[in-house]
């Protein structure tokens, strides 16, 4: 992936950046610029306003993966869930800071910053979201632990 | 809108044909459909082909005038149209053709659907299989394709006590009917305890819940069924051709337990046709994953949502109720190459409904059904097939 391309969605992959649309109060995460929610969409137009999303949520699924995606070969096995956050929008992303066994449908999380991958030794470094434990996750603001 | 048939059918073996070229194994399918349709190729008016990741794969897009050349047909200047839709490419192709005859444009068209993808090592095919997800917002965070299927599963095993056992059954029945497939890229036979027991890939699914990446080309004429009789004793009608869309990313999905755009899919073809699930005796059913078919199962609405574990397990779509599900082995015996897979689906419905699909002829077939995924679901896309009056 280009520098640019990662680059572009900064805001949403380190800051949750996120979008609410002003006609139905809707959130999305990654922001969108129409809202799909809203019978007609036309009215969304001009209309959906950025929101920061806490970071807190739910795990609604999870998996371990054990045949890692690009990038993550160092880091099988690894916890992949969806977690559903306290503003509504559900997000893909790992689960760290605890053991796969215990991670559970329901569990609290809160997203932390971490390094996603790495692309290659001379490569990109990407970061982004991760979820933790909320007993163990850093309050938001704090620096990164890893 | 004029009524549109299947006239003949080609395909090659599935699996791993390393002395063998993407172009030698798109040709032989498609010149075996023409032999098949009794067509000469100078009725031909139009070649689709469904092909999902020719240029990752082998460095080589704009491939449908290079099948159309190798085919000794470059001179006739013929339209050629590349269609992608991840995994579902070779089944919108399908689609494609189906409106172009049916519009009245063209006459007769071949239909194809190629991948080679055993030209790559196996961790490039997965990326490529994960470039269907959403690139962005899932495989930068961790996910695979599998791992997005697992996910799905997970839940549906927490809202509907769906069982490891289950999913695994899915496999055992690909594989026993996989065995019976000259064509097949799997003709081993596989246990319940051989699919739990295999490595891990994304728990809750392992090694054997997974299709494997094979090479592999089908092919299908298709043409007006007013000029059906000239072409083959026993010509198929196209009863609906169906595509629908949903959000490309699973965490978008307000149930993740649904494919949105199967039921829709279906329903719109179900309605076309004039048919209802329990008017169908076969079908072949995606099942990229095990938890893929369950799930197909019940979007599809032979099983109402929720219970396609259980029902798997007592046989009801493995031979003891009234429809057979892959008898071709699917996805996961018969093999997965990715733009290939939904041509071939609609080539065993038409041998199944011809009756000559050997030792794994499903007696007294007269509608079939056809139903491929990309991705997570973002596309599906249904064909109903039925047998004309004899």
């Amino acid at each position: 992936m280009s520098i640019a391309r990662f680059w572009r969605a900064t805001p949403q992959r380190y800051n949750l950046g996120a979008s609410k649309c002003t006609v139905c109060q809707q959130v999305y995460f990654p922001p969108r610029t129409v809202c799909p929610n809203c019978t007609h969409h036309r009215e969304s137009i001009g209309k959906m306003q950025p929101l920061q999303l806490s970071g807190d949520g739910e795990v609604i699924s999870y998996t371990i993966v054990h045949d890692a995606a690009e990038g993550f070969e160092m880091q099988v096995p690894y916890v992949l869930a969806l977690v559903r956050t306290d503003e509504g929008p559900v997000l893909t992303g790992a689960v760290v800071d605890v053991s796969p066994s215990e991670v559970t449908i329901g569990l609290r999380v809160r997203a932390t910053f971490r390094k996603l991958r790495e692309e290659g030794k001379a490569g990109v470094i990407h970061y982004g979201y991760k979820f933790a434990p909320r007993e163990t996750a850093p309050a938001p603001g704090a620096p990164p632990t890893g | 809108m004029r009524e549109v048939a299947v006239l003949g059918t080609g395909m090659t073996r599935f699996g791993e044909l390393w002395d063998r070229s993407f172009r030698e194994i798109g040709i032989e399918a498609g010149l075996q459909a023409l032999v098949d349709a009794k067509l000469s190729s100078k009725d031909l008016s139009a070649l689709y082909l469904g092909s999902m990741a020719s240029g990752p794969l082998l460095d080589q897009e704009h491939i449908a005038p290079l099948i159309l050349d190798y085919a000794g047909l470059a001179g006739r200047h013929l339209p050629a149209i590349r269609i992608e839709g991840g995994g579902a490419s070779g089944a919108l192709a399908l689609h494609q053709g189906y409106l172009a005859v049916a519009s009245g444009q063209y006459d007769y068209v071949v239909v194809g659907g190629a991948e080679k993808l055993t030209d790559v090592p196996d961790t490039t095919g997965n990326q490529i299989a994960s470039a269907s997800a959403d690139h962005e917002w899932e495989v930068v965070f961790g996910a695979t394709l599998p791992a997005l299927w697992a996910l799905i599963a997970r839940r549906h095993m927490h809202q509907y006590g769906t069982t490891p056992e289950q999913l695994a059954q899915v496999a055992v029945h690909a594989h026993a009917m996989g065995a019976k497939n000259p064509l097949a890229h799997y003709r081993n036979r596989l246990t319940v305890a051989q699919v739990l027991g295999a490595s891990r890939v994304a728990e809750p699914l392992g090694m054997f819940d997974c299709a494997p990446l094979s090479d592999g080309a089908a092919a299908v004429v298709l043409g007006p069924l007013s000029e059906a009789k000239r072409h083959t004793d026993t010509p198929i009608r196209i009863a609906a051709s169906s595509v629908a869309t949903d959000t490309m990313a699973l965490q978008h999905r307000r149930d993740p337990t649904v494919l949105e755009s199967t039921r829709v899919a279906a329903q719109n073809a179900f309605r076309a046709a004039r048919l209802t699930p329990s008017d169908v005796q076969v079908a072949e059913i995606h099942d990229g994953y095990t938890i893929s078919a369950l799930v197909a199962l019940e979007d599809l609405g032979f099983v109402e949502k929720g219970q396609a574990g259980p029902a798997f397990e007592r046989g009801e779509f493995t031979g003891r109720g009234r429809l057979m599900m892959n008898p071709s082995g699917g996805l996961k015996a018969q093999g997965r190459p990715f733009g290939a897979v939904g041509v071939a689906q609609v080539v065993e419905i038409v041998r199944q409904l011809r009756g000559a699909a050997g030792d794994r002829q499903v007696p007294n077939v007269r509608v079939g059904l056809t139903h491929d995924v990309g991705g997570t679901g973002a596309t599906s896309v249904v064909h109903l097939l039925e047998r004309g009056e004899p």
